[in-house]
């Protein structure tokens, strides 16, 4: 292993990971950071390794291209429709099942085991079997985004139950509150933040979900966008879809991570 | 009611559901549902055969290679992106965004770049790993405590005794989350990539059985999947709790 | 031992022994007094929190019970209100529907409420801090909001589990003022549970000394301390330096 290099031994304190910069000074290594991983890229591409392997500048073409003639959109008014409403499922169906396990010593008794096996396991194999079942339908993709989205949004939900401060609850006891005001005014609250963490994670899955579904099971939206223009050996076009779907990705996650960290502060979440 | 169920095992509770899946299978509701004690007559039968031991070694080499990948270059990239400002902040955006990035979507990508095989798998496993280890490494170590490290120095610890006998032990705890994590998120790499690749290991297996229907036989290769799966991280946890006294001692 | 005339709180041949075997108490049998403040003192792991939490009907007891004006202790009640070693404030919500909070689960109307939690967190002299949020605050402020929301529901009894033990020496000392002078307008029966010697000596009426596991009572001191002098002239008492002592000789057998 190489030792740091200069910077640190300049300055050997441990430097934190957020510090408190100027805008602008973040701005500036955002724009270093972007020039760094595009322009590794660049090079890469016209490096004569592999054909498959487009740089950057003619991948960001094909990106407009894809964005000008309107493939690009049309790709994922029908990827994220999936998606939507498998996320959906699980935020109603989900969350209550994992608010009722929270809640209730029996349900948690009956199902924790499995959802603490399920959560570790690679939902993905399960993908086969729906096909098999239903097909290459609408239906087909909402199991497999929900099956991958499931247990992570239901044991996030019965963290957020079994966490609550247990000296609060006594609390609410103590003051002569019924079971009904210990879980609407106390534990509900407490829990929503990682119930909406769940649901942000559970998201996450759900990317993975459409992802492996359009590529497995039928080629619609972006995945057969990437299968077609591998094909045919459009590398760029396929690059370019598949970095347009981590940016679309990376940008809805980190903007539910805001309005996260918005809703529910450190100081106020209480976790 | 509530008494009385506290008091038994929570591992009971799988039993109770085994019964239920034996009896709907038994009942023959649902064509995909064989009864449970089918499925493991046939992960008995599936498990001796050569088919079985190729997938199995396979997958396993496959994991274990992505794994070593994303463990050698995953924790010291990560202590460098906590020590070395520069680098954290280059890379820190790019280890975030793929660390909840569809990496699933990338295969496609390796396919065509790195060809349609076990490498493929390898490097699969590599990317579903790695990010969460170097963020959690980066984590760690960043958040070790301060005083620890002006306490070695102050006895005149060098710069490398500072990393192996200060920092690195003290972000252990969550290194060794890291580390789970992406021990899980590598078996879900394993699978997916087979999957995808549809012609190597349990990924071909899997793909097999579901197309002639040998619905036993898919179970069985799911519940020793998942099993597998449970295993691993069940293993590192274990690991985990052994350090986790001086994680609450900070 | 002498029974005070005007018991409002009896604990009756009280055992607790937890799920696990640990018997946190034994054989308990004690008497409160109307309008004074008694502390329970002791060893770490004499349960004394564990009493108090069976004194406001937050764990059943094993053995015996708990009377309260004479009728049988079976929950939480309106006369008892708890004052918590950890503040217990609700996160998201402002100093000023903390200290409501207990009205609020009783269904008092939102302006009644918030008029009455004005009006103490006043008292408690948190003036103009009742939008802040918990996390604004300093441990003292924090266990000021639980002290509040204690007198709020106008109990007549006060539980409080080691209110001081997160704060600084500083603000411990001008909170135990500001408490005396409080408890001296409003009658209330204050049960204080403590580890500290200074403190309990300079407090109470009546310090009930626990044993170690298995918690019983070893003994009751009545300091007997002239209340009419300010903070200073007490810690200069002779009553209140030989109870310190008093205590300090009992306890010390108790440390291994």
């Amino acid at each position: 292993m190489r030792r740091p290099g200069a910077a640190a031994r300049a300055r050997p304190e441990i430097v934190p990971v957020k510090s408190h910069h100027s805008v602008a000074g973040q701005f500036g290594w955002q724009v270093i950071s972007f020039v760094f991983f595009f322009g590794a890229w660049e090079l890469a591409g016209r490096w004569p390794i592999s054909a498959a392997f487009p740089p950057f500048s003619q991948t960001l073409l094909a990106l407009g291209e894809m964005i000008a003639d309107g493939s690009l959109a049309r790709a994922y008014a029908s990827t994220l429709q999936p998606l939507v409403i498998g996320i959906a499922l699980c935020g109603i169906a989900g969350v209550g099942f994992g608010i009722a396990m929270g809640l209730s010593r029996t349900v948690e008794w009956l199902t924790l085991p499995i959802f603490i096996i399920l959560q570790a396991a690679p939902m993905a194999a399960i993908i086969p079997l729906i096909t098999y079942l239903y097909g290459i339908g609408l239906t087909a993709k909402v199991l497999a985004v929900v099956f991958l989205a499931a247990p992570v949004i239901v044991m996030n939900s019965y963290k957020g139950i079994r966490n609550t401060n247990p000296s609060l609850i006594q609390m609410c006891r103590a003051f002569l509150g019924t079971r009904r005001q210990e879980v609407l005014k106390i534990i509900l609250p407490y829990a929503a933040a990682l119930i909406f963490t769940g649901l942000r994670l559970g998201l996450a899955m759900g990317f993975i979900g459409v992802v492996i579904a359009e590529l497995l099971i039928t080629p619609t939206g972006i995945g057969d966008l990437i299968t077609y223009n591998s094909s045919v050996a459009e590398y760029p076009r396929m690059f370019a879809t598949i970095a347009s779907l981590v940016a679309v990705a990376a940008l809805t996650l980190n903007g539910l991570e805001r309005v996260e960290r918005a809703l529910f502060p450190p100081e106020i979440r209480g976790t | 009611m509530m008494l009385s169920v506290r008091k038994i095992p929570v591992v009971f509770s799988l039993v109770i559901w085994a019964a239920v899946w034996e009896i709907v299978g038994r009942a023959g509701l649902s064509t995909i549902i064989p009864p449970l004690s089918r499925i493991v007559t046939a992960a008995v039968t599936v498990l001796p055969t050569e088919k079985f031991a190729t997938a199995a070694l396979i997958s396993l080499r496959s994991f274990a290679l992505g794994m070593a990948f994303a463990l050698i270059i995953g924790i010291p990239l990560g202590i460098l992106m906590a020590r070395v400002r520069g680098l954290g902040r280059i890379l820190g955006m790019w280890v975030n965004i793929f660390v909840s990035a569809p990496i699933s979507a990338l295969v496609p990508i390796l396919m065509s770049v790195v060809g349609i095989g076990e490498t493929t798998v390898v490097v699969t496993v590599f990317l579903f790993a790695v990010f969460v280890i170097v963020l959690d490494t980066q984590v760690g170590v960043a958040h070790a405590d301060r005083s620890l490290v002006e306490m070695a120095r102050s006895f005149g610890a060098r710069r490398h005794q500072i990393y192996a006998k200060v920092l690195i032990l003290s972000a252990l705890p969550e290194i060794l989350a890291g580390v789970r994590l992406g021990a899980i998120r590598g078996v879900k790499g394993v699978v997916i990539g087979q999957l995808l690749v549809a012609i190597i290991g349990v990924g071909e297996l899997f793909d097999l059985y579901s197309q002639y229907f040998l619905m036993e036989e898919f179970w069985a290769l799911v519940l020793i999947v998942f099993l597998f799966a449970f295993a691993v991280s069940e293993a590192i946890a274990a690991i985990e709790r052994r350090v986790e006294y001086y994680a609450s001692a900070r | 031992m002498t029974m005070p005339d005007d018991t409002i709180v009896e604990v009756r041949g009280v055992g607790k022994l937890y799920e696990g075997g640990v018997e946190a108490l034994r054989g308990v049998t004690l008497a409160f007094p109307r309008g004074r403040l008694s502390t329970l003192l002791g060893p770490s792991g004499c349960g004394k929190t564990t009493l108090l939490k069976i004194i406001a009907g937050l764990i059943r007891p094993n053995a015996g019970e708990i009377r309260v004006n004479g009728r049988r202790v079976e929950g939480p009640g309106p006369e008892r209100a708890f004052v918590f070693q950890d503040f217990a404030l609700l996160p998201w919500a402002s100093v000023l529907r903390n200290v409501a909070f207990g009205l609020e689960l009783r269904g008092v109307p939102p302006e009644q409420r918030h008029e009455i939690a004005r009006r103490q967190i006043a008292e408690v002299g948190l003036g103009g801090f009742e939008s802040s949020y918990p996390n604004q605050l300093s441990g003292g402020m924090k266990q000021r909001v639980g002290l509040a929301r204690a007198l709020a529901v106008d109990a007549d009894i006060i539980l409080m589990d080691e209110p001081f033990s997160s704060v600084d020496e500083q603000t411990r000392r001008k909170f135990q003022e500001d408490l005396l002078d409080l408890l001296e307008h409003r009658r209330k029966t204050v049960i204080f549970v403590t580890h500290s010697i200074e403190e309990a000596a300079y407090l109470s009426d009546q310090i009930v000394l626990l044993s170690p596991r298995p918690g019983t009572v070893s003994r009751i001191i009545r300091p007997e301390i002239e209340r009419g002098k300010g903070p200073d002239e007490i810690r200069r008492d002779r009553r209140y330096l030989d109870t310190v002592d008093e205590i300090w000789q009992i306890l010390k057998q108790y440390v291994a």
